[in-house]
């Protein structure tokens, strides 16, 4: 097994943390087919989003973990976190679109100065708000009073969690995070998360340790609540199983491991029809900590914005429909969305 | 031919062999499939029991294909090391147990 450094590509200068140099690897690796040319063969092309039904914000890619994984690159040295003042266009834009559901992520989104303030204008306007969670954040000081604060505003929490056991979470996020996230699930369940009330929801999500798919969602997902319940007495509400996108810190491990291509040809091989009608990004808009827009946080960590260029920015966004039959932007990458079960914010899709 | 009587690309050959007999192939791998469905043992729990056997009857594609299996269907190295130990340990024990039938056949006519 390669070890890849934990720091991210930006602290080290890494050739990686260029998106160019991104998808030139990915553009070098022998495949198949095109995503494109795969999509079309399927029916499923060219690939269109509608109206978008979740705004994601990403809004920021400071972090206090640096998982050997991430897509983002984020990590306590990426001091990018989203303004209040793009907040704030974002909370208009919102207003006009009629979007129910937001999704923030980051980094860890918690550590924005003004994440609270989000999260209870996002409420404030009615909105479902789901809080995209490392749990270790709530273990910091500033996080204490944070499963407190989740349940008083109703938000739905989905949290990474590689494993119910210890030894592939500590490998893929670090020495000691699996014990400190059983200890911040403890405190989710104690705020009555995990228990089947829609307004506590709690949701885990799984990536693979490794250049493989993820396992069955449904059958995994009974296997966590017994296992979890059973070792540690924690309770959640669902497991979404997530394939791990070839880009960023995950690319520069599959490459120094040898593995990359091998895993996108276990990518393009198991291509599945099903998934690419499921694609997130057909009812997905995903905002940049600068309040750039693109059509999934992936697009965004590769900087593929939407198109047309002249709808780059939340601040431009006037008329929410004119994003509906847009071109989403695309690449080798999307096979990870479409391959198998499918994957995407929401786990599997086919 | 290979020169080598075991050759990993061969793995990805294994459905060639219903190039003759294709209906009897054709069963063996239907039930193959069925066999780890989930059931009363999870898909995971049977792949597991796969890498064990796979270990007890020391078949490099087996160990190969279900390592990867494995941990695809969400287990972990320590698990799948637990798996390896059961085989190894009925593998040992299967070996030893039969001392029994040596020390009767010693009693019998040892003095």
């Amino acid at each position: 097994m390669a070890e890849a450094a934990s720091s991210s590509l930006v602290s080290r200068s890494s050739p990686l943390a260029s998106t160019e140099a991104q998808l030139e690897a990915l553009a070098r690796v022998p495949i198949s087919r095109e995503f494109d040319d795969a999509l079309t063969a399927c029916g499923a092309g060219p690939l269109t989003a509608s109206a978008p039904e979740v705004l994601q914000l990403n809004v920021g890619k400071l972090c206090n973990q640096t998982c050997r994984h991430c897509h983002v690159d984020a990590g306590p040295d990426r001091l990018e976190v989203m303004s209040r003042e793009t907040m704030e266009a974002c909370l208009a834009f919102l207003e006009r679109s009629g979007i129910l559901r937001v999704d923030i992520t980051g980094g860890a989104p918690e550590l924005n100065p003004d994440f609270r303030w989000l999260v209870e204008r996002c409420r404030g306007l009615g909105r479902h708000v789901i809080d995209r969670c490392n749990l270790t954040i709530l273990e910091t000081g500033p996080g204490q009073d944070l499963p407190e604060f989740f349940a008083r505003n109703g938000v739905e929490v989905v949290a990474s969690l590689p494993h119910y056991r210890a030894t592939s979470t500590d490998r893929q996020r670090g020495e000691g995070v699996f014990e400190r996230s059983i200890a911040a699930l403890k405190r989710l369940n104690g705020a009555g998360y995990g228990a089947g009330d829609p307004a506590r929801r709690l949701v885990l999500v799984t990536n693979p340790v490794g250049a493989f798919l993820p396992g069955a969602q449904g059958s995994l997902e009974a296997e966590w609540k017994r296992e979890l319940a059973r070792r540690h007495a924690v309770r959640f509400d669902a497991l979404f199983c997530i394939t791990n996108m070839p880009i960023s810190r995950y690319l520069e491990w599959l490459i120094a491991s040898g593995n990359l291509e091998s895993y996108m040809a276990t990518l393009v091989a198991a291509f599945n029809p099903a998934a690419a009608r499921g694609l997130m990004c057909r009812t997905t808009l995903s905002v940049g900590w600068d309040g750039r827009l693109y059509d999934c946080d992936f697009n965004q960590m590769l900087q593929l914005p939407v198109t047309p260029p002249a709808l780059c920015h939340v601040r431009e966004l006037n008329d929410p429909s004119a994003l509906a039959g847009r071109r989403v932007a695309t690449g080798r990458h999307c096979f990870g969305c479409t391959a198998g079960a499918g994957s995407s914010c929401g786990g599997a899709t086919a | 031919m290979s020169e080598h009587y075991y050759d990993a690309h061969d793995l990805a050959k294994f459905p060639e062999i219903g190039k003759n007999c294709p209906e009897l192939a054709a069963k063996f791998f239907d039930w193959y499939q069925a066999v780890f469905a989930d059931g009363a043992l999870s898909a995971r729990e049977k792949s597991l029991i796969a890498l064990a056997v796979a270990h007890a009857v020391q078949c490099p594609y087996c160990i190969d294909a279900y390592s990867k299996d494995c941990l695809g269907k969400g287990a972990d190295l320590d698990q799948m090391t637990e798996a390896v130990h059961v085989a190894a340990a009925i593998r040992g024990g299967a070996s030893l147990v039969h001392g029994v039938q040596m020390r009767g056949h010693a009693t019998k006519i040892g003095m």
